[in-house]
């Protein structure tokens, strides 16, 4: 296990570039962003292992943003890590980037796989995971969903899947920050009891707070024990995460960040 | 000709002859794997199939995660339900980054019969058509479907194959027939009018042809096995020679081959055109060759729509 230290300064690193990409952007989803950090942050600096130099190499653990509108967070690790130029995350949404709106395996080294349209990332996670049993490796796929987007009823087919081929070396996330673009998670259809749903379909589950390094790093760890099933690791979160304006504000969903709320958020950031 | 198989047989034959010479091919159903004949495979290749159960959303995208791995995934389901219900699933995970996932979809056409238009795939070939990077195939006999399988497995990319429930005629001969994707093929030269048919309309051309060259009508037969890319040049080439063109299929016309051959003549070569299909309407319990009287797509009416053209 890394410095918690360290991480968590990577950790805040990954928010200002976010605020910083999607405001240079004029769009984007910062809400969200923000409130998966840390655990993209985890998955990146600690807990996977891969290596920039070969994106494809065929041993690595893969990750899987369900939630493909987090982008910039990815992004931005994807960056520090050394997969392109810190610089590309100027050019996040425009013309001809390589940092398309929604993640794109087509164009970005490091992206394993194409998301955006909700509900996909874990049946996708689940495919990798046979193909990873059948050529005998040993990696693990790493699946990050939202809240909100475990409405989508293919997200419990995959979970069906999951657990009837016993996929242990599936580790999925919620990043449960309560919001979606309409409202409350218990407004707009009281999705609740999330722990509880994935027991019930036959997965391993844990609770953790999202923002607490330590507590991700070690839930992964027990998950990676796990055997015969695969583990779904429920984050409490807060959306927008970091940033005073924009935390817990469904609002900030999906809105990009204006010039001087830009540098009121770096700010923040940096006194953090 | 004369020997009956279904499509869907023929493709679940060359499901296991392409699996056991690669082991990459990995098959996935969605509790129909009786129906689509993938079943052959996993009695064949048990550790190399996956059911995932009636979920086709799940299905296109974990074979869309096999195929990531180096797999050449196969998923199969109803054609209604993967071009249907998986559109999304094959547009955006699939057909976007340019995945090696074959999709084939099972019981097109209305020659399902008796469960209706629910079941029913009238609208596949145009849906899948609509899609970048797709590569459609609706080949029309079994010794054309083994073919494209092995196609399929050979090409890298995403393709959409249509699978017909009913036995229908052998065409082809097994022995001299060459296939490769985006080709058409003159099946019968003519020199009187052009009949651009898929799937088991070929057949139906066939029938049609003799019934002219009786009445003293040379008929063209162009096979056309790949809706996409369509093989503008065969077309093109055979309509210039008989200024005429009928376009046959099992199944709606806009946004089918229809207008694809429309599109394609209107640049290269207008002529005058008429099509069987299904005219903007949706299908209905019956049996099958009932529902090809009903609905206007037999020898007959092909006959009837050169006459039309005269």
């Amino acid at each position: 296990m890394g410095n918690i230290g360290e991480l968590q300064t990577k950790a805040k690193e990954i928010r200002k570039l976010v605020i910083r990409s999607i405001g240079q952007a004029r769009s984007g989803h910062p809400g969200g962003s923000l409130s998966c950090a840390d655990l993209i942050v985890a998955l990146y600096f600690d807990i996977m292992d891969i290596d920039p130099g070969n994106p494809r190499w065929e041993d690595r653990d893969r990750f899987v943003l369900s939630k493909g509108h987090a982008c910039p967070a990815l992004y931005a690790a994807l960056a520090l890590k050394g997969y392109f130029p810190v610089e590309e995350l100027d050019h996040l949404r425009e013309l001809g980037s390589m940092l398309q709106g929604h993640p794109y395996s087509g164009k970005t080294p490091g992206v394993d796989v194409s998301t955006g349209s909700l509900g996909q990332g874990l049946s996708i996670a689940n495919g990798i995971a046979l193909g990873g049993r059948l050529d005998h490796k040993d990696y693990y796929v790493y699946c990050l969903l939202g809240d909100g987007e475990i409405e989508e009823g293919q997200v419990w087919e995959a979970a069906m899947t999951g657990a009837h081929y016993g996929l242990d070396h599936v580790i999925g996330f919620v990043d449960y920050n309560h919001l979606q673009i309409d409202g409350t998670i218990e407004e707009v259809i009281g999705n609740g009891r999330i722990e509880e749903k994935f027991q019930a379909f036959g997965w391993r589950t844990m609770t953790i707070d999202g923002h607490d390094m330590e507590e991700i790093l070690n839930a992964v760890a027990k998950a990676k024990k796990t055997q015969g099933l695969p583990t779904c690791i429920i984050m409490n979160t807060v959306k927008g995460k970091g940033v005073s304006f924009m935390e817990n504000q469904a609002g900030w969903h999906g809105t990009a960040p204006t010039k001087e709320q830009v540098e009121l958020a770096l700010k923040e950031l940096e006194g953090n | 000709m004369g020997e009956l198989i279904a499509t869907r047989d023929a493709f679940g034959s060359a499901l296991i002859a392409c699996g056991g010479e690669n082991k990459d091919i990995v098959v996935l159903d969605a509790d129909l794997a009786k129906a689509t004949m993938s079943v052959r495979f996993k009695e064949a290749y048990p550790e190399r199939f996956f059911d995932v159960g009636i979920a086709e959303g799940d299905l296109i995208d974990t074979a869309a995660g096999l195929s990531m791995t180096g797999r050449i995934p196969f998923a199969c389901t109803f054609a209604v339900f993967a071009a249907g219900r998986a559109f999304e699933q094959i547009r955006n995970s699939v057909a976007y980054p340019r995945l090696n996932v074959k999709i084939c979809g099972s019981h097109g056409g209305v020659q399902v019969g008796k469960d209706g238009a629910t079941h029913q795939a009238i609208e596949d070939l145009a849906i899948m058509s609509a899609i970048p990077n797709m590569v459609v195939l609706n080949p029309g006999d079994a010794v054309e479907m083994e073919a494209a399988v092995k196609a399929m497995v050979e090409y890298d990319g995403p393709v959409y194959v249509r699978l017909g429930r009913n036995p229908v005629p052998v065409v082809f001969d097994r022995e001299t027939y060459q296939f490769e994707i985006g080709r058409g093929t003159v099946v019968r030269e003519g020199g009187d009018v052009t009949l651009i048919a898929t799937g088991c309309l070929l057949d139906v051309a066939v029938k049609a042809a003799d019934i002219l060259l009786q009445e003293g009508i040379s008929a063209e037969i162009i096979n056309i096995a790949t809706i996409k890319p369509l093989d503008r040049e065969i077309i093109t080439k055979s309509v210039k020679k008989t200024g005429k063109a009928v376009v046959m299929e099992e199944g709606i016309i806009v946004g089918g081959l229809g207008s694809a051959v429309a599109a394609a003549l209107s640049e290269t070569c207008p002529v005058p055109m008429a099509f069987i299909g299904m005219d903007d309407t949706f299908g209905q319990s019956g049996d099958a060759a009932d529902l090809m009287k009903y609905y206007h797509m037999t020898a007959g009416d092909t006959v009837m729509k050169v006459k039309g053209l005269l």
